[in-house]
């Protein structure tokens, strides 16, 4: 029998949905970038966001992670309301993200990096910072141990004292991620990790991933172009083009959809 | 009638800050950076017309003069000081700049002295009387000079191959090189008519004030940038709407007694609260960092 | 956690220096043998090591650009020297006058510094910076044109005196505390929080950090010091002038900290030490005119320098040729090798 109050954040297999989208739409001047976008998923899935080139991919993070506010629609994280927050404020409440052209604190350490990404995890106020209470000590002591761990699982540990921009680009990526799982978060949004990777550097990243998701039981979304790695890693995918969904639902399937095809390669 | 004659002085006074507005902006616009030194172009271009003066003793002559001059300056600062920074951070870009405009400034202190010179060949006085209204010849002029110059800049950018490479320079400065624009050649002259424009300005301001310093170009300059902001930084007609709007605030202010002596604060206020509202002035665009 | 020597040594080899300068011309002073202008000389170093250390942290570390300062510290000096000049008829002119009047000049320069910070949330780089610019003027102005029972109008305002003797005492306690709160302010979470506003505003963000409180926040302290900065110069004259405060005194205090190396606190204290000594030796060795000899070459390094740090084509010259590796020599170099493994908190330089 349906049961008519269904729990909106509860899948149909009885899985919590992490992050509800329910449509949501953006316009610029008259071009409407996102229309109608729609997204349930499900604690611990791997999700992909895939389409062409200009299909607003990146706006719907950017939607997410409070860049841009929606013009309507609204999204959920674990049932809460997230629509129309602040970018810091979405990022204490559970959802991190990369960017698509590396965006990491250049003059910063490695370690530094991530220590900024811990952020109000340790408590320490700007007052015990300044005159340098005994809390300070403590504090700057735990967060260059919680970075080490960190930089531990991503294989960076030996470049924790170099500067982040000299870092060679396959590891500003891990880096970028590194610093994005410092937040703690519910949710990671991957904006084309693997853009510029070869193909090894890919293979490692696909290991990664699997490994964050196994180790921290972590929900991804995730953007690429790689279709070696959608198909590779991806649970669900969405499909994206000029701005609407053009399909979605089990990996296998969406690739296999004609519609999908015929926006990829053309008729 | 005050107010109607306050409001013909400001839109004279205004006609030289767009005119100067309009060189910061259209470098702003086009080689992205603050050039903090322009004001002090108007300066070397006032000591240029104190020396063609003393030698040859015709105000135009000295204002073509100080125009060739200012041309070469600019472009020469363009080569030396900022072509070297070009894809360096704005922060150090802006400093050089004003590493310049003192390096100007002080130039001209040592070679002319810091006592002022007086270009009475330059004033023009007298006036028209309409009623109990009087306007000044050299307000006119500057009225005229700038209408000439807005109409001619205007159609110069709009119609010229040069000025529509300006436009691709300032839209995306590496498309236009790879659509083969010269971006180095398109910047150097936009300094050049920029400086030129500088030049004019200097004419224009000691036709009404024949006093010489050198310092006389910084006060204006700095209050012609905040026109070119207020306005709409890299849009020309918003260095004209900025030029007027700030002269024509600046002339009231100090036709109120009680608020003449805070002019120079009523302007500064009001490029805050124009940037407040707008945090890229009147016509500015908008521009989004890209995420 | 444990640090090397060299650590200790970079760290905490500034307040010695200074700490061993305080007590040495302490000991002058008291014996008599200091000269006044001697003693004139150290306080304005101080003023300027202040100034330079304080706007350090906006420009160097917040990464937002401030032509205004001279602008904080003139609300600093008039105010707190209007309000010792109240309280030198109760309290005479001794320390406590002093520290109060320091105390009201540093917070309403402070406030100054918070309604500042505010256009600082919405506007970014140039127009930051003709804003604070205009923000200077406005103080300045307002200052001028007050009615001159409030401030003495053009004349200036007459402050009162402190044991010259002591006042560098003073002043150098003030260098102390100024340098203490952004040293220790910058090697935290919250100067990681600010540098990485400075890197990546965007990245700052959705990491997590709140960018409005922490530009405030620089702000207001930085603003905060030129004020107490401006209390003590009000202290240094018989009456203080709206004029001397200027934006280009913002820019001679930008001049030291773009000197000393953009992010580089002891840097700032360096460069501000030594234009401040040339200042003053200068004004008595060239007369007139010729004064201006010296912004010409402080001009011209500026530009130079600017020029030579940051030139995208001169990278590779940089690379072969590091400026600071050629000055200080192999011992410096060494030590960078070393003190780069306790970098957590002492990585603020470069």
């Amino acid at each position: 029998m349906a049961d008519l109050k269904k729990n909106p954040f509860v899948a149909e297999d009885g899985r919590e949905i992490v992050l509800k989208a329910d449509h949501l739409c953006i316009q610029f001047g008259g071009l409407k970038a996102v229309d109608d976008v729609n997204l349930s998923i499900r604690r611990g899935e791997l999700y992909g966001l895939i389409g062409p080139n200009g299909a607003g991919k990146t706006t719907v993070f950017n939607l997410l992670t409070g860049v841009y506010k929606p013009t309507s629609g609204r999204f959920f994280l674990c049932g809460k309301d997230l629509t129309g927050k602040a970018p810091a404020e979405i990022n204490r409440c559970g959802i991190a993200r990369t960017f698509q052209n590396i965006r990491l604190f250049g003059n910063l350490t490695v370690a530094e990096n991530v220590m900024v990404g811990l952020g109000n995890q340790i408590p320490c106020s700007l007052f015990e910072s300044m005159f340098r209470l005994p809390r300070h000590f403590k504090a700057e002591a735990e967060y260059r141990k919680k970075a080490m761990e960190l930089l531990e699982v991503f294989h960076l540990a030996e470049y924790a004292d170099h500067l982040a921009q000299n870092l060679p680009y396959g590891k500003q990526r891990k880096l970028e991620i590194a610093r994005a799982m410092a937040t703690n978060p519910t949710l990671l949004l991957l904006d084309e990790p693997a853009a510029g990777m070869n193909p090894n550097e890919t293979q490692e990243l696909m290991d990664v991933i699997s490994f964050i998701r196994q180790r921290f039981g972590i929900t991804i979304l995730l953007i690429e172009h790689d279709m070696r790695l959608v198909s590779g890693i991806c649970e669900q995918l969405t499909v994206l083009n000029f701005g609407t969904e053009l399909a979605k639902g089990d990996t296998a399937s969406v690739l296999n959809d004609p519609n999908v095809i015929k926006a990829y390669i053309g008729e | 009638m005050d107010f109607l004659s306050a409001l013909i002085n400001g839109l004279s006074s205004g006609g030289t800050y767009a005119i100067i507005a309009l060189g910061y902006t259209m470098v702003y616009g086009i080689a992205k950076m603050l050039n903090f030194a322009h004001g002090d172009v108007i300066m070397v271009g006032g000591y240029t017309m104190f020396l063609t003066l003393m030698a040859l003793g015709h105000p135009l002559v000295a204002l073509a003069a100080a125009t060739v001059f200012c041309v070469i300056l600019g472009v020469t600062i363009e080569r030396l000081a900022y072509r070297p920074l070009r894809g360096a951070s704005p922060l150090a870009v802006l400093i050089t700049a004003i590493g310049v405009s003192f390096l100007l400034q002080s130039l001209a202190q040592i070679i002319f002295g810091s006592s002022p010179k007086m270009l009475v060949q330059l004033q023009i006085s007298g006036g028209i009387t309409l009623g109990a209204l009087s306007i000044d010849y050299s307000t006119l002029l500057t009225l005229a000079v700038t209408a000439v110059v807005m109409v001619v800049l205007s159609l110069f950018v709009k119609y010229s191959k040069t000025g529509r490479a300006m436009v691709a320079v300032s839209e995306d400065r590496d498309a236009a090189l790879l659509m083969g624009v010269n971006t180095n050649a398109i910047i150097a002259i936009t300094f050049a008519i920029g400086s030129a424009l500088a030049a004019i300005a200097g004419y224009l301001m000691l036709c009404k004030a024949p006093s010489l310093s050198n310092t006389m170009g910084a006060m204006p300059g700095i209050k012609a940038f905040t026109a070119a902001v207020i306005g709409g930084i890299g849009s020309i007609p918003g260095a004209m709407l900025g030029g007027i709007l700030l002269g024509v605030v600046e002339s009231i202010s100090y036709s109120v007694p009680a608020l003449a002596p805070f002019t120079d604060a009523v302007e500064f206020s009001i490029l805050i609260l124009v940037l407040l509202v707008r945090p890229s002035g009147i016509l500015g665009k908008m521009r989004r960092e890209k995420v | 956690m444990r640090h090397s020597k060299s650590f200790y040594i970079k760290n905490y080899l500034n307040y010695a220096i200074i700490l061993v300068v305080l007590i040495v011309f302490t000991v002058l002073s008291l014996t008599g043998s200091a000269k006044l202008s001697t003693l004139l000389l150290l306080e304005k170093i101080a003023i300027s090591v202040i100034l330079s250390v304080s706007l350090c942290m906006v420009v160097g570390f917040l990464g937002e650009l401030s032509l205004g300062h001279a602008g904080f510290m003139c609300a600093g000096a008039f105010l707190g020297g209007k309000a010792s000049a109240l309280l030198e008829p109760v309290l005479g002119n001794g320390i406590l006058t002093l520290v109060i009047s320091m105390l009201v000049g540093g917070f309403i320069a402070a406030l100054f510094g918070v309604i500042i910070g505010l256009p600082a949330l919405r506007l970014r780089g140039d127009y930051l910076a003709i804003v604070t610019l205009a923000f200077g003027e406005i103080i300045r102005s307002l200052v001028m044109n007050a009615p001159t029972s409030w401030f003495g109008g053009t004349l200036g305002l007459p402050t009162p005196k402190f044991n010259s003797k002591y006042l560098f005492i003073v002043a150098f306690l003030m260098v102390l505390a100024c340098l203490a709160v952004t040293q220790n302010l910058i090697r935290s979470k919250h100067g990681r929080a600010i540098a990485s506003i400075r890197d990546n505003e965007i990245a700052a963000r959705a990491s997590g950090v709140d960018v409005t409180k922490y530009k405030l926040f620089v702000f207001t302290v930085s603003a905060f010091f030129a004020g107490i900065a401006g209390v003590l110069y009000s202290y240094t004259q018989t009456r203080v002038q709206s004029v001397n405060f200027d934006y280009n005194y913002s820019i001679e205090i930008l001049v030291m900290v773009v000197l000393g190396g953009l992010g580089s606190i002891n840097g700032s204290i360096i460069a501000a030490v030594l234009i401040t000594f040339l200042d003053v030796e200068l004004q008595t060795l060239l007369p007139g005119d010729l004064a201006v000899l010296q912004d010409l070459f402080y001009a011209l390094i500026l530009i130079v320098i600017v020029i030579y740090k940051n030139a995208p084509g001169l990278k590779s010259f940089r690379e072969r040729y590091n400026l600071r590796k050629l000055l200080i020599g192999r011992f410096a170099a060494a030590a960078d090798a070393q003190s780069s493994t306790d970098s957590v908190s002492g990585k603020e330089e470069e």
